[in-house]
């Protein structure tokens, strides 16, 4: 059997994603069409290539039906309780580079740290009779980062999507999110807290601890790793 | 391992001493509306509970726990004294410990009474001691409301106070609360430009979102306002510290404690309070000279305990989680009763662990 490798399936990420396995002399490419998630691997045998959303790839590894898997960390760390166990990490890609962070409006100068946050939660609850809403997407590793800080009286709204406008909407008074820039987060007045940063991510290169290796596969799992060491 | 019908036969029974014991037997729904459960437990309680829901009734939990349900039950249409009894499935998510449990069964029971709140503590605490005699079992006790008596009693602000008290469960913010109003570390960088500032609020941002100027001027002033305030004096932190490390048998506990009260006489009505129940548990025929009390006991559990609190745990057995778990809740039935309240106090009992290790001794 051959061995798989999952990889997103569009944009920049796969791009670059193809474009660092060049450099070790193993080519990627999408086979067919654009709109087909099928893949060609040359420069190596007995790799197939399987294309797959950014956000399946932690899933798939801890299942065990890919081997290796490119994904982010907050992925990895925000989907698969107790990760360590499932995956390891091989390399660090260099690129997709974001952190995951919490911000506030900049018009809070009251606020910048998470003492803070946790005194304007116990304020707002007081004076609105409910809790301080962070929206989010990352609900178990925001969830954590706060509990482990001693914040009380907040909740967590879900938010799949243009969560930095969640504030000026008033569906959320404050947000946890992945930032590279900074740049939206100002355009749209908020500011960082300055100990609110919860986890540096980047692209990464995946072992699924799950998956069954036959000696086929063991060998050539080798062989790639000895060529991207 | 103990099958289900085996645990269950186990929990029948210990509900039948609980009743002969004068409790009656209740049962609550499986579902319970996620509203209170978040209101009183925050955010938090989403890692530990299971929820669901539906487009009619809102967001729903799977039963964490009984208690709550059972003292809702109770303020509104319980007489009183009363005492329960129940047994029945609750549901924990595990998302660290794949070993734990997240659907197990409890054994629980709870006594609402005002007249003797030593004595009802000394009430549970014993039937519990019976029902899990012969087990390879420590006991651990502590008192939540020496340690609000504590706080309560500092001579400092009433926003400071209010402000420890609330982070009372979550030891470490504590410390650095405990820290800053003690003059020991200073506030974050650039905060005393922002207090110095003639208009705090005159910065290059708009005022955006539901939390409004006025509230972000309050908590500035507030600020100033701690400012000023003079330090925690360094005795009463002194007594605060000793106090969270006292660890000892019952009554050497109790002498320790006394000496604390030196400098925080504050302590002193819920050292009384002590008193009074290491003497009925005595009369209840528990060995309190080997009982051991330790003042932290149930800060990281549940919120909701005010005032004597228990555990039992398996002795070599650090993998288990507690074996019964129980405590005073008082502060709970005001919270619940609508300005009604009631002295409360419970716990619960796990028979799938009692049988787990009854197995492993044979």
């Amino acid at each position: 059997m051959s061995l798989k490798l999952g990889v997103p399936s569009k944009g920049r990420l796969m791009d670059k994603t193809f474009a660092w396995f060049e450099k070790c002399g193993i080519a990627l490419s999408r086979s067919g069409s654009d709109r087909e998630y099928a893949g060609k691997v040359e420069g190596i045998d007995n790799v197939s290539l399987i294309l797959l959303s950014a956000g399946e790839i932690p899933r798939e590894l801890a299942t065990g039906r890919i081997h290796l898997g490119v994904t982010g960390i907050d992925l990895v760390h925000e989907k698969l309780p107790r990760w360590e166990q499932q995956v390891e990490e091989v390399a660090p890609l260099g690129f997709g580079k974001a952190d995951l962070i919490i911000a506030t409006p900049a018009c809070w100068v009251d606020v910048d740290t998470l003492d803070d946050l946790d005194a304007a939660a116990a304020g707002f609850r007081k004076a609105h009779g409910h809790r301080l809403r962070i929206a989010t997407k990352y609900h178990r590793l925001v969830r954590e980062f706060l509990t482990d800080a001693g914040v009380a009286d907040y909740t967590l709204v879900d938010s799949q999507g243009a969560t930095e406008g969640t504030v000026v909407n008033e569906t959320a008074e404050a947000i946890a999110d992945i930032t590279s820039t900074g740049e939206t987060l100002r355009a749209n007045h908020l500011k960082i807290l300055s100990d609110g940063l919860i986890l540096q991510s980047q692209a990464t290169l995946w072992r699924s601890r799950i998956a069954k290796y036959d000696p086929d596969e063991k060998a050539v799992l080798n062989e790639l790793l000895d060529r991207l060491a | 391992m103990p099958n289900r019908s085996q645990i269950q036969a186990r929990a029948a029974m210990m509900r039948v001493r609980f009743e002969a014991a004068g409790a009656h037997v209740v049962d609550t729904p499986l579902l319970q509306p996620a509203g209170m459960l978040l209101d009183l437990y925050g955010e938090d309680i989403r890692a530990r509970a299971y929820v669901t829901s539906d487009a009619l009734r809102g967001e729903q939990m799977l039963r964490p726990d009984f208690t709550l349900p059972v003292v809702q039950m109770h303020m509104s249409e319980g007489a009183e004294p009363a005492r329960y009894t129940y047994s029945g499935e609750v549901f924990r998510r595990q998302e660290h410990d794949p070993d734990r449990a997240n659907e197990y069964i409890q054994v629980g029971y709870e006594v609402f009474d005002r007249e003797d709140p030593a004595g009802a503590d000394a009430e549970v605490f014993s039937l519990f001691a019976l029902q899990l005699r012969g087990l390879p079992l420590r006991a651990a006790t502590g008192d939540i409301g020496i340690l609000t008596a504590a706080v309560a009693g500092l001579k400092t602000t009433d926003r400071r106070k209010a402000a420890l008290m609330r982070h009372l469960w979550r030891p470490r913010r504590f410390r650095v609360l405990l820290d800053r109003y003690a003059g020991r570390k200073p506030g974050p960088e650039g905060r005393d430009a922002l207090l110095d500032a003639a208009d705090p609020l005159a910065i290059d941002a708009p005022m955006i979102g539901k939390r409004r100027a006025p509230e972000i001027f309050e908590r500035i002033e507030a600020l100033r306002e701690d400012r000023t305030a003079p330090p925690i004096s360094d005795n009463e932190l002194a007594g605060l510290e000793t106090l969270l490390n006292v660890r000892e048998t019952m009554p050497f506990a109790l002498e320790q404690l006394r000496d604390v009260a030196v400098d925080l006489p504050q302590i002193t009505p819920a050292l009384d309070r002590l008193e009074a129940r290491i003497a009925a548990l005595q009369a209840r025929g528990v060995d309190v000279d080997r009982l051991d009390f330790e003042a932290s006991y149930g800060r990281t559990s549940m919120e909701y305990y005010d005032g004597f609190v228990f555990g039992f745990y398996a002795e070599g057995r650090p993998d288990l989680p507690p074996v019964a778990t129980g405590g005073r809740y008082d502060a709970l039935t005001r919270q619940l009763g609508d300005g009604v309240e009631i002295p409360a106090i419970g716990g619960v009992i796990r028979p799938d662990l009692m049988l787990e290790l009854e197995e492993a001794a044979q």
